[in-house]
């Protein structure tokens, strides 16, 4: 009886959605000819797909529902993010894990081609954007929407400085960082006391203010039409052709992932990092426990910062062309779907969320064009059935040995 | 030889056209508990936030006695974390730990303000930071102890049952070294047994020297806990005395029976 | 002077579309505290679904009149309905959810509409039927302003009349007065709190697919992306406002409109849109009030 209930509201839905997609989806007409298409089979695929889809999400609910109690604080855990969690849990198994991992990272553009190569490198970069808005949006819950402009700073000092003064990639480098981070630090100061929301809208405004300035102001940026001829990322004045140059980038990429990952991880495991946690959880608390809310913030807003800058500088080297194009509010989008993807706080998480969600969309070809509304999808489900991420994060536990006990006070 | 830790002078509190606090004085000596109650809607609230930072107040000032200096610093002004850092520690009314830290760590933050590591500390794991860092976590740990909550160190703190979350709020203002420990009704929703529990600890943490002003609405509570006792209704203190004394005082009567009989 | 009244009058056209976009803004953000971004798009699907149904008609040769009424009526039929469901899916199972999980879940709605409607129609810019002929006896005043920016004005005003007498004087108008006061006594005293969400929902989606299919026929052409840009600058507006405050909507969507008009006008045109982002971030951060809304304090 139930079930029967099911398939007919699973029917109307599906007949309310032909309706609702009937002009967008079924209607295409072409106002200078002057004709006008009718798909139908559009309606007829949309009735089916969400014929399913509602079964299959009232399916997924029915078993959440019935679902025994019994396991820690009625967790629902993917198998993949429990196989994750008891690998890194376990040190002999951590330890095979990133043994593997590291193999696997060597020889890899060894094994594929340089385009493939390319596209790693490319992953590998959000994977670091990712870790660095972790920081920001995961680590001390500052929802940043314009994590792009940060990105943007850092690719345009390397490639102004480049330009005029001559300087090299690995002088830039740190001034790229550092720059986005006072970028971070002189935005931050006075937005930091907005509220969640609010705070989200203004770093959208200002990531899009950098980035129409870039466009506009020619003689700084040469506007629309972009710096090109940057060069790639140098090692002791040693010249490289094209495909040692990628093979170059790629494990500069790689270390880089590294040394993020080792001091996201250390941040985490700090003080800082408590604190952080401490201030997405209950502001007005943490306050109240002595923490300086807007100097912490500034700190994980600027580190955040720092670390889209570095990635900047190593987009310009890589691609060698820059424009104000690449720095839209849909790059602060992707990056923001990688973290949420993967799991806010957690770094793992960010790691195969930049992966699944760079890396599909490139190999699937036929799916690289719903990549746009693959992402918008992704924020919206995850927040809805899944808040915590494909591979949540582990909270570190203390094990604490007994010795004397110390005194208090 | 009892020394005043806390003086609050005409203490004045305004939103907009209500004052909500009128002048209110109030004192704490060293290791003294001191009860602040009064009917719903009194002031009683208003008045931590104001002493901690939450609010400013309209007048008045919030003078606080360092310990080995014969000065005092005036708390009025000072943001929550400053007030916090000067050695005043609260709880909240409506619980407000963080949920998806664990109780270890929950009281870890309240170790906060008495530690330095930073951006650098964190990355190098410097031999200072390792070392602040155990230190963190062995009186954050003796703290739990204290308060019976060591065995639930690694749970999360919305796992935990209510009263226990009570326990922690303390714990974690314990953290903080406070001169002065500020609870707001630790006792709300608890009950009888935890209630009692409660009423041991509070002496207990007394016992080792901690003086403690709290806002309670439990009069057996206050009436076994209390040194002395400061009334306030309609944002006004209306009587102060020992227990015994507001018992018998008159206008305490009949600010509580003009309400409802809250004991 | 001509100039300036000419700027005058683009600013308030300007002003009459971003009031009618605010006001879903400000009216979402009233009652359930959301800042709804995919708004923007709601705005844009109903440009779309007129453009769609505008063309279709006048291909199969309808009469001018016809053509207008049929797109303006489905325009706010798909767009309300558009509104409705997407805060179903969306919005309502995080109604009890951290603050920031709903405004995640509008970013994401936003990009999957915007890139919803480039798969299923085209990333070209279309051009709009016209559907306002200039009149006659607008010709004297064409050089200042157009039949399409009167005709902008004149359904504004009327829209705004007809709101904010369904809010002030209907059942569900004074209930959703009450729902934004206080949700939980509202539905202490038994109003159904969800019929009020979707019920704002549908009107605020009304009034972005009257101001889509508006902008639409002054612009004279469409693509998918229109509603980002629009729907930052209305939110720009809402807020100038004071969120939550409709009047405050109408008259911060005023204030920008001729700020932006005379700012390109009088300044340069290359940055317009920096001008209503910097609003935007100033004002959020010396006054996120705005003029007509008032402060909130959080309860410790």
């Amino acid at each position: 009886m139930v079930l029967l209930k099911e398939f007919k509201k699973a029917l109307l839905t599906s007949l309310w959605f032909v309706f609702l997609t009937f002009p967008i989806v079924v209607i295409k007409v072409d106002p200078i000819e002057r004709t006008v298409f009718w798909r139908w089979q559009n309606a007829f695929y949309m009735a089916v797909g969400t014929f399913s889809i509602y079964l299959l999400v009232k399916f997924y609910q029915h078993r959440k529902e019935n679902q025994p109690k019994s396991s820690d604080a009625g967790e629902n855990k993917l198998p993949i993010s429990s196989l994750i969690h008891r690998i890194l849990l376990n040190p002999v198994q951590r330890n095979i894990f990133i043994g593997i991992v590291a193999a696997i990272s060597i020889v890899f553009p060894h094994i594929f081609s340089t385009y493939q190569t390319n596209v790693m490198t490319t992953a590998l970069m959000y994977v670091v954007l990712g870790l660095g808005l972790n920081i920001v949006v995961g680590l001390a819950g500052l929802l940043d929407l314009g994590f792009v402009a940060f990105y943007a700073v850092g690719a345009y000092t390397y490639s102004l400085l480049n330009l005029h003064f001559g300087l090299g990639f690995w002088t830039v480098l740190p001034i790229g960082g550092l720059l986005a981070a006072t970028f971070g630090i002189l935005l931050g100061f006075p937005v930091l006391r907005l509220r969640g929301d609010y705070l989200a809208i203004v770093t959208l405004g200002f990531g899009e203010i950098i980035r129409l300035i870039l466009e506009n102001w020619g003689k700084f940026s040469k506007g629309p039409s972009g710096i090109s001829n940057i060069p790639r990322p140098g090692f002791f004045g040693m010249h490289f052709n094209l495909e040692q140059s990628v093979l170059y980038t790629y494990y500069l990429m790689i270390i880089l992932v590294i040394v993020t990952i080792f001091i996201v991880n250390r941040l985490q495991d700090s003080r800082l990092g408590r604190a952080w946690i401490a201030l997405r959880e209950d502001e007005i608390a943490c306050q109240a426990m002595g923490i300086d809310k807007r100097k912490t913030k500034l700190v994980a807003f600027s580190l955040g910062a720092f670390w889209a800058g570095i990635v900047g500088v190593m987009f310009a080297a890589k691609t060698t062309f820059i424009n104000p194009a690449s720095f839209t509010f849909l790059e602060s989008a992707i990056i923001l779907s990688i973290v949420v993807l993967g799991g806010m706080g957690s770094i793992v998480g960010v790691v195969f969320g930049a992966l699944i969600l760079i890396l599909l969309p490139e190999y699937l070809r036929a799916l690289s064009e719903y990549r746009m509304l693959a992402f918008g999808a992704i924020l919206v489900c995850m927040m809805i059935f899944r808040p915590q991420g494909l591979i949540s994060n582990i909270r570190r536990t203390y094990k604490f040995e007994k010795k004397s006990p110390p005194p208090v006070r | 030889m009892k020394q005043p830790i806390l003086n609050v002078t005409n203490l004045t509190m305004d939103f907009g056209g209500i004052r909500a606090l009128d002048s209110v004085d109030l004192d704490v000596n060293s290791g003294e508990i001191v009860a602040l109650i009064g009917p719903n809607g009194a002031g009683k609230t208003t008045f931590f936030n104001c002493i901690t930072g939450i609010y400013q107040p309209t007048g008045g000032d919030i003078l606080l006695s360092l310990p080995n200096k014969s000065k005092k610093v005036s708390l009025k002004g000072l943001k929550p974390n400053k007030v916090t850092e000067r050695g005043l520690a609260r709880t909240f009314q409506n619980i407000r730990l963080f949920p998806k830290m664990t109780v270890l760590e929950n009281v870890m933050i309240g170790r906060h303000c008495r530690t330095k590591a930073f951006i650098f500390g964190a990355i190098f794991r410097t031999a200072a930071t390792r070392r602040e860092e155990e230190s963190i976590l062995e009186t954050s740990y003796a703290i739990l102890e204290k308060v019976g909550l060591a065995e639930h160190a690694n749970e999360f703190a919305d796992n935990l049952s209510y009263g226990a979350q009570r326990r922690l709020e303390i714990a974690r203002a314990l953290a903080t070294e406070p001169l002065l420990l500020l609870l707001d009704e630790p006792a709300a929703g608890m009950n009888p047994q935890e209630t009692l529990d409660l009423d041991h600890l509070i002496k207990q943490i007394s016992q080792e020297g901690q003086a403690i002003l709290l806002i309670e609405h439990d009069m057996q509570l206050v009436m076994s806990l209390s040194d002395r006792i400061f009334v306030m209704d309609y944002g006004k203190k209306i009587a102060q005395g020992t227990p015994a004394e507001i018992r018998a005082n008159p206008a305490v009567i009949k600010a509580y029976l003009g309400e409802e009989v809250d004991a | 002077m001509d100039y300036f009244i000419e700027l005058f009058f683009s600013g308030l056209t300007r002003g009459s579309i971003y009031a009618l976009i605010a006001l879903g803004y400000t009216m979402v953000y009233g009652i359930i505290g959301l800042i709804n971004f995919a708004h923007g798009e709601i705005y844009m699907i109903g440009a779309f679904t007129a453009f769609i149904v505008a063309t279709v008609l006048s291909v199969y040769g309808f009469p001018l009149v016809s053509i207008v009424i049929i797109s303006g009526l489905a325009a706010v039929v798909w767009a309300s309905s558009y509104g409705y469901t997407i805060e179903k899916i969306a919005y309502k199972p995080l109604r009890h959810a951290p603050r920031l999980s709903p405004l995640i879940s509008a970013i994401g709605m936003s990009i999957f509409l915007q890139n919803y409607v480039l798969l299923a129609q085209t990333s070209d810019f279309l051009p709009f039927p016209t559907l306002f002929p200039d009149l006659e006896f607008m010709e004297p005043i064409a050089h200042i302003i157009g039949t399409t920016d009167v005709i902008i004005l004149v359904t504004t005003i009327v829209v705004m009349v007809l709101l904010t007498l369904i809010i002030k004087f209907t059942k569900i108008g004074k209930a959703m007065r009450a729902t934004a006061q206080d949700r939980t006594m509202a539905t202490l005293v038994g109003i159904n709190v969800n019929n009020v969400i979707s019920a704002t929902f549908i009107v605020g989606s009304g009034l972005a697919a009257i101001g889509g299919m508006l902008v639409a026929a002054h612009i004279g052409q469409i693509n998918f992306y229109i509603g980002f840009l629009a729907g930052i600058k209305a939110f720009t507006a809402a807020v100038l406002g004071g969120i939550g405050s409709i009047p405050g909507a109408v008259l911060g969507s005023f204030v920008l409109g001729l700020t932006e008009s005379f700012a390109t006008g009088y300044v340069s045109s290359d940055y317009e849109d920096v001008f209503a982002f910097s609003l935007l971030v100033l004002i959020l951060i010396f006054k996120p009030s705005g003029l007509l809304g008032r402060a909130s304090n959080e309860k410790v």
